[in-house]
């Protein structure tokens, strides 16, 4: 249905609010994402970036996480 | 319902102790409850084999009963990625020579994060081991606008919850009653694993040779490891390990993912518990203004202000601060040592006495100023959550050289002291990156090469400005910063390769610091330094004593500096004298070498006897200075040329002169293996530095 909105978390702007939908990770990797709470389905914002530019802030389930770009770019996501 | 207590590991000191455990995630306030409810009654070990720290407590029952109270490493989950969390899990299974498997777990809760840290709690539950849940930090959720139906929330968990405010002192009371119940509730399976999932796990845990009430958690532990992660585990034997990927693969083929399948079935549970009995109001109060000194503290502009700030300050403490009750002890050292000497007839036990022992525990016990006044910053800058940002702030540089954001703090650090800097390496979780911070961290320049750098400064530049001596000295630090980061480059690239560990960090809300916690932690740090690190010291001190001493003069009026010659440490002077010819030095230099293999600024008074200039007080060298400007070789030639003097500078920056820092890494490695190693590459990367120094500049035609 909405195979045009799915972009990865890397490239959404500060404030944006949207809903993981997969993940092009490693297992291990996608495992520790899962158990941090950013689940398939799960609603997160993204708060800021690094001021380096990297790594990037979201917020999730309730508290912030920061993660690498590089990590990110690896998440699949739909703006809500 | 089974409410029998679980039959674990029996141990004779089960009749008078009950064990309990401590868990819950980073930033959940365990450590403030664990203090509170042992006080001083803490010790702190390490697990047989392994570097893994060990902290235990007594505390008592509500009726007065002793209990042994285990903190498990914070952690957010029980798979298994570091040896901290392997520990855990072996310690929750029953499995650990020596730790006695837990009668009772207390999963301390971030009440004003209840998702996340609900996740821990469902893993607990699947061991069967009784769960209390200490519900911590009620009173910021509520400030949150956050509303928990406690009736509700123990009715989908099945376990007693204690709301509690640890800061405070609030729920102690019905934690201990809770604790010391008899029987202890048996906790329910919670999350509901999909039936094929599920099928396979009992199939799975009816292979393993453990006691039932563990195998169905242990099963869908090994279930949910990753390939790599599996042929590591060596506590089961091959056909079980096989066992496992087999099951896996007929998950995969029946469209379930092994790896992620329980972790979305624990999360479905907590939405089920949260939506029951969590209701978070609209207004979050206190995160937004977490959230707004973060958009100050993490700006572009403003977070390199606050940073740099705060580096600054702590630095100024470090160097000032710390300058008084290191002087006192120096002085200390030196009225004992005064005093020994005018009790005592002159003797080798004398000399042992007073050149060995004070003079070796001394040297270790100067340090503890610097210790303190780092670990009351990082104290404060951990329990305020300012250390997740400064991570934040720093990971883009340090990810350069292959390193954390979290490498940085005890890189920093290292420029005080390379032994705080590597004692707060802890905080970086991944092993081999915690073991790169650790073999770089004393190429940051100390402030025991001060000494030498102003020497060397001062025999290069006799009357050199204030300017001249800040940029030689900046570039002694710089090439310093420069190796560090070169070498963790190299050994990221091929000693320690692996994985680039993901980054995932939790920025904690800001917090008031616990001043108890901070001391607290303080004092343990302290406490581990003097007795680790300084029984070795105190031995090599007094080793190095003898290789100065003996064999005696034949002349009984032989001068300090002939019967140095004289010594073991002289002979050995002589015997280096060919590997540092092409540096430039003479068997003089190299007693100064070797004296100051104990510690750096040892150089300074080794040379003093060397060239038998009476320098009572160290803060004046003039008279050394002098002497060392008008040493000749025996050609003529002087020695100190600008080129050996920049060259022996060069050497210091890098060289692994520093006997407390070869004892802390050894305790924190766990092995030798890690301090010899740095000492070896250190010591090549000296030489190779000096010589290119000292041979390149000869080529460009300096002296």
């Amino acid at each position: 249905m909405t195979t045009d909105a799915v972009e990865s978390l890397s490239a959404l702007p500060v404030g944006q609010k949207a809903r993981v939908v997969s993940f092009d990770l490693p297992p291990e990797q996608r495992q520790r994402l899962l158990e941090m709470g950013l689940t398939v389905g799960v609603e997160f914002q993204l708060v800021r970036f690094a001021p380096l530019g990297d790594p990037l802030e979201i917020k999730v389930r309730g508290y912030m996480l920061s993660l690498r770009k590089n990590e990110a770019a690896g998440i699949r996501v739909t703006r809500v | 319902m089974s409410t029998r207590a679980p039959a674990p590991v029996a141990t004779p000191a089960r009749d008078v102790l009950r064990h309990v455990a401590i868990a819950g995630n980073p930033n959940c306030g365990k450590s403030t409850i664990f203090n509170a409810l042992t006080g001083l009654r803490q010790k702190v070990g390490n697990y047989p084999g392994v570097t893994v720290e060990k902290k235990t407590g007594r505390f008592f029952g509500s009726h007065g009963e002793a209990m042994e109270l285990l903190d498990l490493p914070g952690s957010y989950s029980l798979q298994v990625r570091s040896p901290d969390e392997a520990v855990s899990r072996d310690v929750l299974l029953g499995r650990l020579p020596g730790t006695p498997r837990p009668d009772v777990i207390i999963c301390v809760v971030d009440a004003s994060n209840l998702e996340r840290n609900l996740y821990l709690v469902a893993q607990m539950l699947e061991l069967q081991i009784p769960v209390v849940v200490a519900l911590n930090m009620v009173d910021v959720a509520e400030k949150n606008g956050i509303v928990i139906d406690l009736m509700a929330l123990r009715e989908k968990l099945g376990v007693p919850v204690i709301p509690m405010v640890g800061t405070k002192g609030v729920g102690f009371i019905e934690l201990r009653q809770a604790v010391s119940r008899s029987p202890l509730p048996h906790p329910p399976i919670c999350a509901q694993m999909p039936i094929v999932l599920e099928r396979e796990v009992m199939a799975l845990a009816k292979q393993l040779p453990v006691a039932p009430e563990v195998a169905r958690g242990e099963a869908l532990l090994l279930l949910t490891l990753h390939d790599q992660a599996l042929d590591e585990v060596a506590h089961h034997e091959r056909a079980i390990i096989d066992a496992t990927k087999t099951a896996q693969q007929r998950l995969r083929t029946a469209g379930i993912d092994p790896l992620s399948a329980p972790v979305d079935a624990r999360y479905d549970w907590i939405g089920e518990v949260c939506a029951a009995a969590h209701h978070s109001g609209g207004d979050h109060h206190a995160l937004s203004i977490s959230d707004r000194l973060d958009g100050w503290l993490t700006h572009r502009v403003w977070g390199w202000v606050a940073f740099l700030g705060i580096m600054v300050l702590m630095f100024f403490c470090i160097f000032t601060v710390a300058q008084y009750p290191m002087d006192w002890i120096k002085d200390g050292a030196a009225a004992l040592s005064k005093w020994v000497t005018g009790h005592m007839p002159d003797s080798d036990l004398r000399g042992l006495l007073t050149d060995g022992i004070i003079a070796g525990v001394g040297g270790v016990v100067v340090f503890l100023p610097q210790i303190l006044i780092l670990y009351f910053f990082l104290g404060i800058l951990e329990d305020t959550g300012y250390m997740a940002r400064a991570a934040f702030i720093m990971d883009r540089l340090m990810s350069k050289v292959g390193l954390h954001g979290k490498s940085f703090i005890p890189m920093l650090s290292s420029l005080a002291c390379a032994i705080p800097g590597i004692m707060a390496s802890r905080t970086v979780e991944n092993r081999k990156d915690r073991l790169v911070t650790i073999l770089v961290a004393p190429l940051m320049s100390c402030s025991a090469r001060i000494p030498v750098y102003t020497l060397m400064i001062a025999v290069l530049i006799p009357s050199h400005s204030a300017l001249q001596k800040a940029g030689i000295m900046l570039s002694m630090y710089l090439l310093g910063l420069v190796a560090a980061a070169g070498m963790a480059w190299l050994f990221k690239r091929k000693l320690l390769r692996g994985e680039t560990p993901m980054l995932l960090l939790e920025m904690p809300p800001y917090r008031l610091p616990s001043w108890r916690g901070v001391l607290l932690r303080m004092w343990e740090r302290a406490g581990l330094f003097l007795r680790r690190a300084g029984t070795i010291i105190l031995a090599l001190s007094i080793l190095l004593w003898a290789l100065a001493t003996f064999p005696k003069p034949d002349k009984a009026d032989a001068t300090p500096s002939e019967a140095l010659a004289q010594s073991f440490a002289g002979r050995m002077g002589h015997a280096i004298e060919p590997v540092i010819a092409p540096l430039g030095y003479d068997w003089k230099i190299g007693i100064g070498l070797i004296g100051s293999f104990a510690a750096r600024e040892v150089f300074v008074g080794t040379m003093s006897i060397v060239y038998s200039v009476e320098n009572k007080d160290e803060e004046n060298i003039e008279p050394l200075r002098d002497t060392m400007i008008a040493e000749k070789r025996a050609d003529g030639r002087p020695v100190f040329t600008p080129l050996v003097c920049i060259g022996l500078m060069v050497f210091y920056v890098l060289a692994m002169q520093c006997i407390s820092t070869v004892a802390i890494v050894r305790r924190e490695t766990n092995s030798w293996r890690w301090p010899l190693f740095q000492i070896a590459y250190m010591t090549a990367l000296a030489w190779i530095g000096a010589f290119i120094v000292f041979q390149g500049g000869k080529l460009l035609g300096f002296q």
